[in-house]
C-alpha cells in the first residue's frame, strides 16, 4: 500500500494574454507517482520542468494563480485541502529548496524548532544541528550570519525536527559539502528504513541514482520514465531515449551533452514532447503518447519496443 | 561603540548645520516679506496720527531700517549664549511663550502620533493579511478617502458634529475659560486637545496604514510565509510570527519621519481650533514681523523634526540584528 500516490496529476496558471483573455500555461501535465513507506523515490528533471510546483502541489501550496487537478491519497485516503492543512508540518513535510525559506529576522534555532518553548525543544535543534555538522552556536545565528551550506542545512533541520512521515525535500543538497550532503540523504535514508518515505527532488541524476530506489524522469511537466535506480547502471535498462541522454551526459560516462532545450511549457506540440530533438522520431510520435509500464519501470515512448531489449 | 559615537557627532553636526541654514532662510524671508511691521501691528490709521519722533521710535522697535545682516548676527549672538529675545507682539522672553506653546503642541502632536501610528499599523496589519476581503477594501477606501481631504476642512467638520452638534468636547483652546492656571487638570488639557488630535491623526492613519499594508502584503507573499504555510501555521500564527518582526521597523521608522508632516498639519489644526500651541504662534509671529519668535518656533521646530529622523535612523541599528551585528564586527 503506497504512502503517497499521485494520480494524473496537471498543475496550470491562469495567465492573461490580451484583456481580459485568460489562457491557462499547463506546466505540470498527466503526472502519476507513488512512494511506498520505507522508500526513496527521486525525480529527476532540469531547471523549470516542474519539480517544485509538484512539491508544493503536494502540500498544497501553490500560489493563488495555479489551479490543478487530479487526485491525491495518502494512506489510501484522499488527501484534500483539509486534510493536507492538518497533516502538514508533522507527518508530511518539505524541505524547501532555497534559503529565502528563511525569516530573515528569526535566530535559526526558532526557525527550527518553530516557536516550541522548553528545554526539550532546544535539546531536541541542537541534537538535530549536530547530527548535520552544525554546533549549538548556530542556533543562536541569523540567516544572514550563516553560509549558504548552514542555511540549507538549518532549512533541512526544521524539516524533520517533526519526525515525518513523508518527506518532500526539493534539491536538499546544492552548496552542501559532499560529506555534509551524504550525511542529509544518510539520514533521509535512516528515516526509510523506519517506514518513512521520501521524495527527493534532484536535478543531479547521480546523486540520486546512488541514494535512491526508484528514479522518475520529469521532462518538460511530464513524467517520461520510472526507472529503479540499479536501470542506470548500463545505458541498455533504460526504456526512453531523452533518459539515454541523461545517462550518456553523466560524467563517468562519455559525458556528450544533448543539443537542444526542453521546449517551454505553452509550446505544447501535439504528440511527443521530446520528439523535436528525439534522433529515432518518426511520423508515429505525432499521436498522443501513453505512459505505459515496460519491465518493472513506465515509459512514455510510442517506439519503447525500439529501446526494449 | 566606536562607530557609535561618530554616528552620533556625525548627526550632530548636520543638525546645527541643519538649524543654521533654516535661521538663515526664515530671516531672508521674513526680511523680504513685503508686510511692513508698523502697519501691520500699529495699524496704517493710526500711524498717520503719529509724530515723526514716535514713528522713529516704533521703527527702531521693530529693527526697521537696520541692515539684515547686522540683525541677524545681533540675534544668532544672543541666541547662542541661550537667549532667545523677546518677543516683539507679546513683550514677553520668547523661552517663555515658547514653554508653554511647546508643552500644548506637544500635548496635541504626541497624542496625534501614538494614535495615528498605533491604529495605522493595526489596519494595515488586517487589510494586509487578508489582502481583498471586505475589511481590505474598507480600510484602503478610508485611506484613499482620507488622503485626498484637506485637514482644516476634516477639523471643520468634526468641530461641528463633536463640539458643536453633540457638546462631548469644547469648541477650542487648550484650557476651559476663566479658569485659575493653577487649578487646571492635566484632564482638562487633554478634554481640549482630544479632538484636534483625532483630526491630525485621521489624516496621519492613511499614511501609515497603506505602507503596512503593501509590506505586510509583501512579507505574505515571501517564500519564508510559504514554508511557514507549509510547515501548518496559520494566517493568525504566520502574522505574529513572521509578518509582525518583518513590518514593525520600517513602520517606526515611517512614524518617526513623518513627524514632520504631523507639524505641518498641527498648524492648520490650531488655527481652526483656536488652540494655542506652536503652529498657532507661528502664524501670529509671522504675519506680525515677530522676528525673534518665529526664528525661534523654527529652530524649534526643525530641531524636533531633525529629532524623529535621527532617532529613526538610529533605531534601525539598534534594532535590526542585520545593522546591529554590522556594527559589532
Ligand atoms: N507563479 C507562477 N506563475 C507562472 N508560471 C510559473 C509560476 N511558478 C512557476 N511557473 C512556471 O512553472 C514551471 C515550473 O516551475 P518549477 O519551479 O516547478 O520548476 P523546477 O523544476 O522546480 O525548476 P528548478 O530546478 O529551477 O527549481 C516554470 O516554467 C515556471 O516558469
Ligand atoms: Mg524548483
Amino acid at each position: 500500500m503506497p504512502l503517497l500516490k499521485v494520480e494524473n496529476l496537471s498543475i496550470s496558471f491562469r495567465q492573461y494574454t490580451k484583456a481580459f483573455q485568460q489562457t491557462a500555461l499547463i506546466v505540470v501535465r498527466a503526472l502519476d507517482l507513488s512512494i511506498n513507506p520505507g522508500e526513496m523515490v527521486a525525480i529527476v528533471g532540469s531547471s523549470g520542468s516542474g519539480k517544485s510546483l509538484l512539491a508544493h502541489a503536494i502540500l498544497g501550496i501553490l500560489p493563488y494563480n495555479a489551479s490543478m487537478a487530479g487526485r491525491l491519497y495518502y494512506d489510501d485516503k484522499p488527501l484534500d485541502k483539509k486534510r493536507v492543512e492538518t497533516l502538514r508540518g508533522k507527518e508530511i513535510v518539505l524541505v524547501p529548496q532555497g534559503i529565502t525559506y528563511l525569516d530573515p529576522l528569526m535566530k535559526a534555532g526558532r526557525q527550527i524548532h518553530n516557536g516550541q518553548r522548553g528545554k526539550a525543544a532546544h535539546q531536541k535543534t541542537l541534537s538535530i544541528l549536530s547530527r548535520y555538522g552544525l554546533d549549538e552556536k548556530t542556533a543562536e545565528r541569523y540567516p544572514f550570519e550563516l553560509s549558504g551550506g548552514m542555511a540549507r542545512r538549518v532549512l533541512i533541520s526544521s524539516a524533520v525536527y517533526s519526525e515525518p512521515r513523508l518527506v518532500i525535500a526539493d534539491e536538499p543538497t546544492p552548496g552542501l559539502h559532499i560529506q555534509a550532503a551524504r550525511r542529509v540523504l544518510g539520514h533521509f535514508r535512516e528515516m526509510a528504513e523506519k517506514d518513512a518515505g521520501v521524495l527527493l527532488i534532484t536535478h543531479d541524476l547521480e546523486l540520486a541514482r546512488q541514494t535512491c530506489d526508484r528514479i522518475v524522469v520529469f521532462y518538460a511537466g511530464y513524467t517520461i520514465e520510472e526507472a529503479l535506480a540499479r536501470d542506470f547502471d548500463q545505458v541498455e535498462t533504460l526504456r526512453h531515449p531523452y533518459t539515454r541522454a541523461l545517462w550518456q551526459a553523466m560524467p563517468q560516462n562519455r559525458f556528450s551533452a544533448e543539443d537542444g532545450r526542453q521546449p517551454a511549457a505553452h509550446i505544447n506540440p501535439e504528440g511527443c514532447i521530446y520528439a523535436p530533438r528525439c534522433k529515432d522520431a518518426s511520423d508515429l510520435c505525432r499521436q498522443s503518447i501513453p505512459y505505459q509500464p515496460l519491465r518493472g519501470g513506465y515509459v512514455r515512448c510510442i517506439r519503447k519496443e525500439h529501446y526494449d531489449t | 561603540m566606536k562607530h557609535l559615537i561618530g554616528f552620533i557627532t556625525k548627526n550632530l553636526l548636520r543638525m546645527v548645520l541643519l538649524l543654521l541654514c533654516v535661521a538663515i532662510v526664515t530671516f531672508a524671508l521674513i526680511s523680504i516679506s513685503p508686510i511692513d511691521p508698523l502697519s501691520a501691528n500699529v495699524g496704517q490709521t493710526a500711524l498717520g496720527s503719529l509724530s515723526a519722533e514716535q514713528i522713529a521710535k516704533l521703527e527702531e522697535y521693530w529693527g526697521v531700517g537696520q541692515p539684515p545682516v547686522t540683525r541677524f548676527v545681533a540675534w544668532a549672538k544672543d541666541f547662542i549664549r541661550g537667549d532667545m529675545g523677546v518677543s516683539l507682539l507679546y513683550r514677553q522672553n520668547v523661552s517663555a511663550i515658547i514653554g508653554e506653546r511647546l508643552k500644548n503642541s506637544l500635548l496635541l502632536m504626541t497624542l496625534a502620533w501614538l494614535l495615528s501610528g498605533i491604529l495605522g499599523f493595526l489596519l494595515g496589519i488586517i487589510a494586509g493579511a487578508r489582502k481583498g476581503s471586505l475589511a481590505d477594501k474598507l480600510i484602503q477606501g478610508y485611506c484613499l478617502t482620507i488622503s485626498s481631504t484637506p485637514v482644516f476642512w476634516l477639523a471643520l467638520i468634526l468641530l461641528l458634529i463633536f463640539a458643536v452638534w453633540l457638546k462631548w468636547v469644547p469648541i477650542g483652546l487648550s484650557v476651559p475659560i476663566g479658569v485659575e492656571a493653577a487649578d487646571v487638570t492635566f484632564l482638562d488639557r487633554l478634554r481640549h486637545a482630544i479632538l484636534p488630535a483625532l483630526t491630525l491623526s485621521i489624516t496621519g492613519i492613511a499614511n501609515i496604514c497603506l505602507h503596512t499594508r503593501e509590506k505586510l502584503i509583501d512579507v505574505m507573499n515571501s517564500d519564508y510565509v510559504l514554508f511557514a504555510k507549509a510547515r501548518g501555521d496559520k494566517t493568525g500564527r504566520i502574522v505574529r510570527r513572521h509578518g509582525i518582526r518583518n513590518i514593525l521597523l520600517p513602520a517606526i521608522t515611517l512614524q518617526f519621519a513623518s513627524i514632520s508632516e504631523i507639524f505641518g498639519g498641527s498648524i492648520l489644526v490650531e488655527q481652526v481650533f483656536s488652540y494655542p500651541g506652536l503652529g498657532q504662534a507661528a502664524v501670529t509671529a509671522g504675519l506680525g514681523s515677530d522676528v525673534p519668535l518665529l526664528l525661534a518656533i523654527t529652530i524649534i521646530s526643525a530641531a524636533i523634526v531633525f529629532a524623529g529622523n535621527f532617532t529613526a535612523n538610529v533605531l534601525y541599528g539598534v534594532i535590526d540584528p542585520r545593522m546591529r551585528k554590522g556594527v559589532k564586527r
